[in-house]
């Protein structure tokens, strides 16, 4: 299921100059919350000014190019050509040819990781896989092998185009940069300072054992997304070893071919039939090629899904370090606030070092008293504002997420289950194929 | 002329058999039955005890009633035109509704008694020929029964290829001789056996099949039977006669023989690999479908949509296992018994050269010894020579009469495996085709709910 790229609206449609000014680096969320539910034919193009509205985008082309890499050896690797045409261009029925600029894989795992960073509330759209996985023998695990070029030029493709009719992602200056203008990109991501805002693994993971009060729901979509990649992963392995051993059935039925040719010869009456018998049972086994390349486009489908389940996660686990943050400067204020009752009052209410040595060494002179009380209202001041800025960190994150997760349940259920009925589709018409050839070996035999 | 009489059987040693039309012969004409066969063509004497250097043609045994023929109440479809059923009995594809011996072989049963433990068989008989004292019979044999007479029609019909038996000899460790896949595979190929042997123009006059489809108990003389077999074989080596030139007919017989059976070989193998590929497809298959369900099982939505999938990954299992168990209970032993009706053939080829060879050698010795004292030939030279020109038409008769039956079967055979997989096909494709239809009712049920 991927979004149409060459659809055409009666809205109006603002110039790209207009939707340019209006994005905003930092993730606009204007969108109503009404438009992320619309329920048009497609969840893909939703109303509101989405890019893919107002410009159609495709991964045209994919070659092959040597150059240097980073530490100066020739390397091969393989780019892939963006068109990209204005809509109203389109619209007005003047045929104006497609803008276009050559991208390495490694330029969209860039783009990925700023929006990752940039939009963390976000279920930011996966890239198709790296490298190839979850093969059966068959297929080779080779980067350069050209099935898998084009696959990966396909899942590209659909990456761009769920970006770029997000409502909120679709926005993004860096995304229009990265259609448009071929050199220069590269720095100007990094000029944004996106990868110093990322959030460090270990801080991540920390904060998922210590959090106390993490949002129910979250904690369910985190569940379910746990789910959701396990079970497609084994999907994804079953189906490998399944094609596998159908390839071996299909296959031996055409030695089948070969000896059907060398008995005709020895007969009289029987050998033709037998001979064209046998050619069925050629075409048979050659079949199962066809079929399993096209089972690859459903394998293709959940692996998307499976690196969707990834980025969910990831919104969840933003969550619970922000949550997790908030409750550290919470906890902060408190003991601070604390601290300061004790000063002001003697009273020790919790055990603490400085009231140890107090007993121990007596108490210390009032000037010392009052600058360190001093210290702490303006430390209970900052703790304040923190405790302030980590509540609206947090609640945005919250709300921001919760209406973006459900857009993407949304969308998960609409698209895996048009992915089952094709995979039902696939079946049916490898069994017809089984059919049709069966038949013409069976009228080969009666003629026998 | 008496009703049922044999169908122009070809008598030996009383007239020179070129006078004599064979009946089996590939040029077919309307055939009546000639006058002189019903009073030359019976040989007295009962079956079993070999007269001369081997030749009887199982010419039925006169002691039959011929009260029989009137008694018979007749369940068979007889075509009742004369000259249209013996047209029809010259024809080697002889059609149901002429033939007069039906058997069948059904009911496995299994005997436990101190000294063994064994499977019995009934074997059913009806019949309109008077050769047979009842019209119909019901006994029960098991396999030494079926082995002793095939035996007995090798030894009576040494000219004629008899029909093979399904192997005789089970490993004991690997093959479970009472398991119900083994014994009605068996019992198929003995059916077989026996409806092949019903057909033939000539063994089934033979009275050793009519014993072993009437007799209460087979008084079968094992010992003495082997005996006199290993005696016969003794004989013929010992006459140590070389072959000259084999007629080109019979080289390309063997030739044919030789080559059918290395084909048949490779298919058997090309079956068998296949049946293991489709187990291991199978179990992962069954694996896939366990995926389906877990996953299932975690959706709420998607819920319905990915059980239905479970469920048509089910439905396919099942056709599949289908299709594995006809391969290997229906396809295979077939397979296996044209190998060992090809190696009784080639049997009978030996057979042919050797009785070949005898003749040539005495021919040789009396030409020389006429040259030497004038002595004429004598009688058992004219003797073997009938016996060789019997032997090749028989062999000619039957060899074009199992190819036609071969042919027929195979034709069977194969059709019966595209079948099989067209069934497959067909019940996978029923499935997944409802589960779309099942889908998309839902979403156009959805659709309609949604603008509500």
């Amino acid at each position: 299921m991927r979004p149409g790229s060459s659809t055409t609206s009666g809205e109006e449609k603002r110039m790209a100059e207009d939707g340019k000014e209006e994005s905003v680096a930092t993730g606009d969320s204007n969108q109503p919350a009404a438009d992320l539910t619309n329920k048009n034919n497609s969840t893909m193009v939703e109303d509101g000014s989405t890019l893919l509205r107002r410009m159609e985008i495709s991964v045209a082309e994919a070659e092959k190019r040597s150059g240097k890499n980073s530490v100066n050896m020739q390397e091969t690797f393989t780019v892939y050509l963006i068109e990209t045409r204005a809509m109203d261009a389109i619209a007005e029925g003047r045929n104006p040819a497609p803008d276009s600029l050559w991208r390495r894989y490694s330029e969209f795992e860039l783009l990925r990781n700023y929006l990752l960073v940039t939009y963390p509330f976000i279920v930011v759209p996966p890239l198709p896989e790296k490298r190839a996985e979850f093969v059966w023998h068959k297929l080779s695990a080779d980067n350069m092998d050209p099935d898998f070029v084009e696959r990966r030029r396909v899942g590209l493709e659909n990456f761009l185009l769920r970006v770029a009719s997000h409502p909120i992602l679709s926005n993004d200056k860096i995304l229009y940069h990265f259609l448009t203008e071929e050199h220069g990109w590269k720095e100007v991501v990094f000029e944004t300072g996106f990868q110093a805002k990322a959030d460090s693994r270990l801080r991540a993971l920390s904060a998922t054992f210590r959090v106390r009060n993490p949002d129910k729901r979250f904690m369910e979509m985190k569940h379910h997304s746990d789910e959701l990649q396990s079970h497609t992963s084994q999907l994804l392995r079953a189906r490998a070893r399944v094609a596998d051993r159908l390839y071996g059935v299909y296959k031996v039925h055409g030695n089948y071919g070969r000896v059907f040719s060398e008995w005709s010869a020895i007969e009289r009456e029987m050998g033709d039939g037998l001979q064209s018998a046998g050619h069925h049972m050629d075409a048979y086994a050659a079949s199962i090629d066809d079929i399993l390349e096209e089972e690859e486009h459903y394998a293709d489908q959940l692996k998307e899904y499976l690196f969707y389940a990834e980025a969910l996660r990831a919104v969840c686990r933003k969550h619970e370090l922000t949550q997790f943050e908030l409750e550290m400067a919470s906890q902060d204020l408190i003991s601070k606030k604390q601290q300061r009752e004790e000063l002001a009052t003697g009273i020790v209410r919790t055990f603490s070092f400085k009231g140890m040595t107090n007993k121990l060494f007596g108490q210390e002179a009032p000037e010392q008293r009052e600058a360190r009380l001093k210290l702490l209202e303006e430390m209970i001041a900052e703790g304040e504002e923190t405790v302030k800025e980590k509540t609206a960190e947090c609640e945005e994150h919250v709300e921001g997420a919760w209406v973006d997760m459900q857009r993407f349940k949304e969308q998960k259920d609409k698209d895996l289950r048009e992915a089952l009925i094709n995979y039902a589709v696939m079946q049916i018409s490898m069994c017809k194929k089984g059919i049709q050839m069966w038949s013409n070996a069976k009228e080969c035999f009666l003629k026998m | 002329m008496s009703v049922g009489a044999p169908r122009g059987l070809a008598s030996s040693g009383q007239k020179p058999i070129t006078e004599i039309l064979h009946p089996l012969s590939a040029a077919e004409e309307t055939l009546s039955p000639a006058p002189d066969v019903t009073v030359g063509g019976h040989i007295p004497g009962s079956g079993g005890a070999d007269k001369e250097a081997g030749l009887t043609n199982g010419t039925p045994v006169e002691t039959s009633s011929p009260a029989s023929a009137s008694s018979l109440f007749n369940r068979l479809q007889l075509d009742d035109d004369p000259e249209a059923e013996a047209e029809a009995r010259a024809d080697p594809f002889v059609s149901t509704e002429t033939r007069d011996l039906f058997v069948t072989v059904d009911d496995p049963k299994k005997h436990v008694s101190t000294m063994e433990t064994y499977i019995t068989y009934r074997v059913s008989t009806k019949t309109t020929r008077i050769e047979f004292d009842l019209p119909e019979y019901c006994v029960r044999r098991r396999y030494q029964d079926f082995d002793w007479l095939r035996i007995k029609l090798e030894d009576s019909q040494p000219t004629h290829l008899i029909p093979p038996l399904p192997e005789k000899f089970v490993m004991k460790g690997v093959v479970d001789r009472f398991s119900e896949e083994f014994v009605e595979t068996r019992m198929k190929a003995l059916d077989k056996f026996l409806k092949r042997v019903a057909d033939h123009p000539v063994l089934s006059f033979n009275p050793h099949l009519n014993a072993f489809l009437s007799a209460k108990d087979l008084n079968k003389r094992q010992g003495l039977a082997l005996l006199t077999k290993v005696g016969e074989s003794v004989k013929q080596v010992a006459g140590g006669y070389k072959l000259r030139a084999r007629p080109a007919e019979f080289c390309a017989m063997g030739e044919y023989l030789d080559t059918f059976s290395q084909k048949l070989g490779t298919i058997d193998r090309i079956a068998q690999r296949i049946l293991k590929e489709q187990t291991e497809y199978l179990t992962e298959l069954r694996e896939y479908g366990a995926v389906y369900s877990s996953w299932a099982g975690s959706e709420d939505e998607l819920r319905r949509p990915v059980e239905g999938v479970a469920g048509c990954v089910t439905t396919c299992c099942g056709a599949l296992e289908d299709l594995s168990e006809n391969m290997s209970q229906d396809f295979l032993p077939v397979l296996r018994e044209y190998v060992l009706y090809i190696d009784s053939m080639k049997n009978v080829l030996r057979k042919r050269d050797q009785s070949q060879a005898e003749y040539e050698g005495r021919l040789e010795a009396a030409v020389l010894r006429k040259q030497e004292d004038r002595t004429p030939v004598p009688v058992e030279v004219e003797k073997c020579q009938d016996k060789v020109e019997c032997f090749n038409a028989d062999l000619k008769a039957d060899w074009e009469r199992w190819q036609s039956n071969k042919r027929q079967d195979f034709k069977q055979l194969l059709t019966g495996m595209a079948d099989k997989n067209i069934n497959y096909y067909e019940k996978c494709q029923a499935a997944w085709e409802s589960l779309i239809t099942l889908l998309q009712d839902k979403q156009t049920e959805d659709k309609t709910n949604e603008t509500n």
